[in-house]
């Protein structure tokens, strides 16, 4: 699979679905697209046919209001249809704002209250060693969702446990619900902080496919013996020049002039 | 209750190799049995709840019997938002044991008294709750619930002397205690013993009442209710808050099933207590004793 047309397609269905759905999150959900795209076109080898193997990998997404882009990738996978995609956030859909597992086959885990899905997929891990699994577990968290204590807990247990077959990827975009994370509980030291705990701890550039594939396909063949976080640094919006690093974007949905705008600039390629 | 819901899952555990205990670092030394036997199947997460049920419903999905332990109100009110979104909406196989129900830590402070967790924990849609109310309920629910699927909450405490009078227990349908002519004592818990002492103090004025232990909070069945609805007298004894415990849910249920019937709703009042002391006292202090509620049965029929 070429990725970088994975991750172009997936721009385009997610305006696509918020514009239509009306729902919020568009930047949170830009963000992470690239993150996605060489998850599910490349690492975790999940497809409808894997999807029920006991030992497969295993993705939670953390920060559940960026749903769009794992539904996105889902339907492009053919685990359901795209009309099915369309319906995001509108009437009687079970594909809503902030991820959900009913009736949405291919989702591990509902999410959308933070801090929930490193302390879910510990469990995963813990479990998957338990039974010697080769298999790797990998959660999504947002750099706001670092305010939690629950995610503190959970970052302090496997890293305890020395879970190395988990990997924790932090949506780093610096921006959340008001303002920058600097203005609202600094981050930093970031990875410090991660490393402190007990875990591996990189940099990348989270929006360059080319990054993102050379560095997480090493990092599941590392023999680390702990947990892996990998501070993904990011641009809220990132691909959409007007919506990126606009809080606005947290919020609003584009409208038909802005969606046309926006699928123009993703297919010029910038 | 304690040594028998260990006892109940130690039997399960020696012939279930998918059921998994874990701790919120409480429990001192009541573990070391198990532990000895099933040291992979045992894990004490630290002070630490809501990872706790974050970590057990992700064992849980992956196919364990996850059992969880901790003082009732650190089981419940601490991670409550994890036992809904992530144990409950994935229907994770976890039975959360709750210790020290009601005042059994009374004296501990308003931070231990376990006052709320049924009505907090029965308004999550799909938990079942359990609260049994003498040691061979404990064991006999224990052994029955673990291999529920869905979340359970078993809430145990101290336990009281007294012996199921049935021979045949069956604890989705009440587990009765006494057989009275007049009236029906429904509660659950330990306070099940003070029901007793209060039921026989009323035999002297020559009311007889059935006292039965509901055990099955919900869900709570159709057929005990429309058994019990037709005594005269319907008391609810509980060591819980007014609102949303034991009385609401017969209450709830009476409507469901739309049988018009006064009871008398026998709980602590809808506030905290920063005034402490044993269990025997937090009672008597908040009209659960004996005394009180015979007092209070007494008056309820008087009145009625």
């Amino acid at each position: 699979m070429n990725l970088k047309n994975f991750a172009k397609k997936l721009r385009l269905e997610v305006l696509q679905m918020t514009h239509l759905g009306k729902s919020s999150h568009i930047g949170s959900i830009l963000s992470i697209i690239d993150i996605i795209a060489v998850l599910y076109g490349k690492i975790l080898k999940i497809n409808p046919k894997t999807i029920k193997n006991k030992n497969r990998n295993r993705f939670i997404l953390s920060k559940g209001h960026a749903g769009a882009a794992v539904y996105a990738a889902l339907s492009a996978l053919g685990f359901f249809s795209h009309k099915k995609l369309l319906t995001h956030c509108k009437n009687n859909s079970t594909l809503s704002g902030h991820i959900s597992h009913i009736k949405n086959p291919g989702i591990e885990f509902s999410t959308g209250s933070l801090g929930h899905g490193l302390s879910v997929g510990s469990g995963f891990a813990y479990a998957g060693k338990l039974k010697r699994e080769k298999s790797k577990i990998f959660v999504l968290l947002s750099d706001g969702e670092c305010n939690e204590g629950s995610t503190w807990e959970a970052v302090m247990f496997s890293g305890f446990h020395k879970l190395n077959n988990l990997i924790a990827i932090i949506d780093y975009n610096k921006l959340q619900s008001l303002t920058t994370t600097t203005k609202t509980l600094d981050l930093e030291p970031f990875k410090k902080k991660w490393e402190s705990f007990g875990w591996k701890c990189l940099n990348l550039d989270g929006n360059n496919i080319d990054q993102l594939e050379k560095k997480l396909t090493k990092v599941i063949k590392s023999n680390e013996q702990k947990p892996f976080c990998i501070i993904a640094n990011t641009t809220k919006g990132s691909g959409v020049s007007f919506m990126e690093n606009k809080v606005l974007w947290h919020y609003r949905p584009p409208n038909k002039n802005e969606l046309k705008e926006a699928i123009k600039e993703i297919n010029n390629e910038r | 209750m304690r040594d028998n819901f260990l006892k109940g899952l130690f039997e399960l555990a020696k012939k279930d190799k998918s059921i998994f205990l874990i701790t919120g670092d409480l429990g001192f030394k009541i573990f070391d049995k198990y532990i000895e036997n099933f040291k992979d199947r045992f894990l004490n997460v630290g002070v630490a709840e809501q990872n706790m049920i974050g970590v057990a419903t992700g064992m849980a999905l992956r196919g364990y019997k996850v059992v969880v332990y901790s003082i009732a109100n650190f089981a419940t009110l601490r991670c409550l938002e994890q036992i809904r979104n992530d144990a409950a909406y994935h229907k994770a196989n976890i039975t959360i044991v709750a210790s020290g129900g009601g005042y059994t830590y009374g004296a501990l402070g308003m931070s231990h008294h376990a006052t709320e967790d049924i009505a907090v924990i029965r308004s999550l849609p799909d938990v079942k709750v359990f609260v049994p109310s003498s040691g061979l309920e404990s064991y006999i629910t224990t052994k029955k619930i673990i291999n529920l699927n869905g979340v359970k909450y078993l809430r145990i405490e101290k336990e009281s002397k007294y012996k199921p009078i049935q021979k045949r227990i069956n604890i989705s349908q009440g587990v009765y205690y006494n057989y009275g002519k007049d009236g029906v004592i429904l509660t659950s818990g330990g306070i099940l013993s003070e029901c007793m002492q209060a039921e026989k103090s009323l035999n002297k004025k020559k009311l007889f009442f059935d006292v039965i232990s509901i055990n099955t909070i919900k869900p709570l069945s159709n057929l005990l209710l429309k058994k019990i609805s037709k005594k005269k007298y319907i008391i609810t004894v509980e060591e819980h808050n007014f609102s949303g415990g034991i009385g609401s849910c017969i209450l709830e249920k009476l409507n469901e099933l739309q049988i018009k019937k006064n009871i008398k709703i026998i709980s602590i009042k809808d506030r905290y207590s920063s005034v402490v002391g044993d269990q025997q006292f937090m009672r008597k202090k908040n009209g659960i004793d004996s005394k009180s509620i015979k007092n209070k049965i007494v008056n309820f029929i008087k009145n009625k």
